[in-house]
């Protein structure tokens, strides 16, 4: 019988055609994305059992109401100018204990950048996006001062640093390194934002 | 002699296609294992609002979405114009948010269970009285890390 020699091959031209479909889809359904934000700590339910007496010049109250205006200790002021008067602020160094501090020496403002906090409160009106930018503005801030520091102390930006750190990729050796580093400059100006409840009206 | 002058005779050989199925192959593999399916479907409007000193959220098994906004067109006529909260894939009340962290909370290993990021991704045109609401909720079951979830950008664009 001439047949009975070997079966016939598959032709596995169209191998490439299916493979490519499948490429495709995946293709188009892939999203390579990692997500980014402010990050930030909500305060414990219950309070300290201490109560802690701080001074009212060692508080820096942001309000904003309901359509988007910025109250920043009494005065009314552009959003654009909340980062500047919060460094101001914080890098006041009212009692002189502060020795990397370049500000005023204001006895009205912060005492050292350890002792000064930031208030945030808002209106229940309050459009998210504003609440967004003030964040960022206030967290622009201490990593504007940060930077400062890591630059004269390591030669390097906080930010990239901390960035860094965080970074899954970095080798073991590296992230001890940096840890300490990070620290550091993070007891220097020490990030206290609290957040009171928002006000209803 | 005919050997030297077989090669010079005829056309350039056509380049060989039988190794494309492996190349196509590879790329396959590539984008099969990086893809992450979507589990939930939005539905509520997502604009998120920019900001410009953003750290990244790494390590998505650590985290914990919830959504906010505007219920999108085809819900506007069931659940109106007023933002609304989204978990995984229904809308909620304020209230269910404390039990749906802890139901997560649940779902994840031992070992992730304390250092569990809540991601708020809210519209930016919802208003802080909701979100006051969440925050609330998660202090409540003691989810103090959150994380608002931005896209990167100019901060002062969310002022327009």
């Amino acid at each position: 019988m001439s047949r009975r020699g070997k079966a016939p091959e598959v032709d596995s031209g169209s191998m490439a055609d299916i493979a490519f479909l499948l490429l495709i889809f995946f293709l188009v359904t892939t999203t390579i994305e990692t997500d980014a934000g402010l990050d930030r700590m909500l305060p414990p339910i219950e309070p300290p059992e201490t109560d802690v007496i701080i001074k009212q010049k060692n508080i820096f109250q942001v309000n904003i109401n309901k359509n988007g205006q910025l109250l920043a200790d009494d005065d009314l002021i552009d959003i654009k100018d909340l980062r500047e008067k919060a460094m101001a602020f914080l890098d006041n160094n009212g009692d002189g204990s502060c020795s990397f501090c370049k500000g005023k020496r204001n006895s009205d403002s912060s005492d050292n950048p350890t002792k000064a906090i930031i208030s945030l409160k808002n209106d229940r009106e309050t459009k998210y996006g504003t609440y967004i930018t003030v964040q960022n503005e206030l967290v622009g801030a201490y990593n504007d001062l940060r930077d400062r520091e890591a630059q004269r102390l390591f030669g390097r930006a906080f930010t990239d640093m901390e960035a860094e750190y965080l970074n899954p990729e970095t080798d073991a050796d590296m992230k001890d390194e940096l840890k300490e580093k990070v620290k550091r400059i993070q007891g220097l100006f020490p990030q206290k934002l609290s957040e009171a409840e928002t006000s209803s009206n | 002699m005919s050997k030297f002058s077989k090669k010079k005779s005829g056309e350039l050989p056509a380049v060989s296609t039988a190794s494309l199925p492996d190349i196509v192959f590879m790329l396959l593999f590539f984008f099969m294992t990086v893809t992450v399916m979507k589990d939930s479907s939005l539905k509520v409007m997502n604009n998120l609002p920019s900001a410009s000193e953003v750290k990244k959220l790494e390590k998505k098994d650590r985290v914990i979405y919830i959504f906010v906004g505007k219920p999108t067109p085809e819900y506007t006529k069931v659940f109106g114009t007023e933002p609304k909260i989204q978990l995984n894939d229904k809308f909620a009340k304020p209230s269910e948010v404390g039990d749906f962290i802890l139901m997560e909370r649940a779902k994840k290993s031992q070992d992730l269970q304390n250092v569990l990021t809540t991601a708020l991704k809210v519209d930016r045109d919802a208003n802080m009285g909701l979100i006051s609401d969440i925050k609330q909720e998660l202090r409540k079951v003691n989810a103090l890390k959150v994380n608002y979830t931005t896209s990167t950008g100019d901060a002062f664009a969310n002022l327009q």
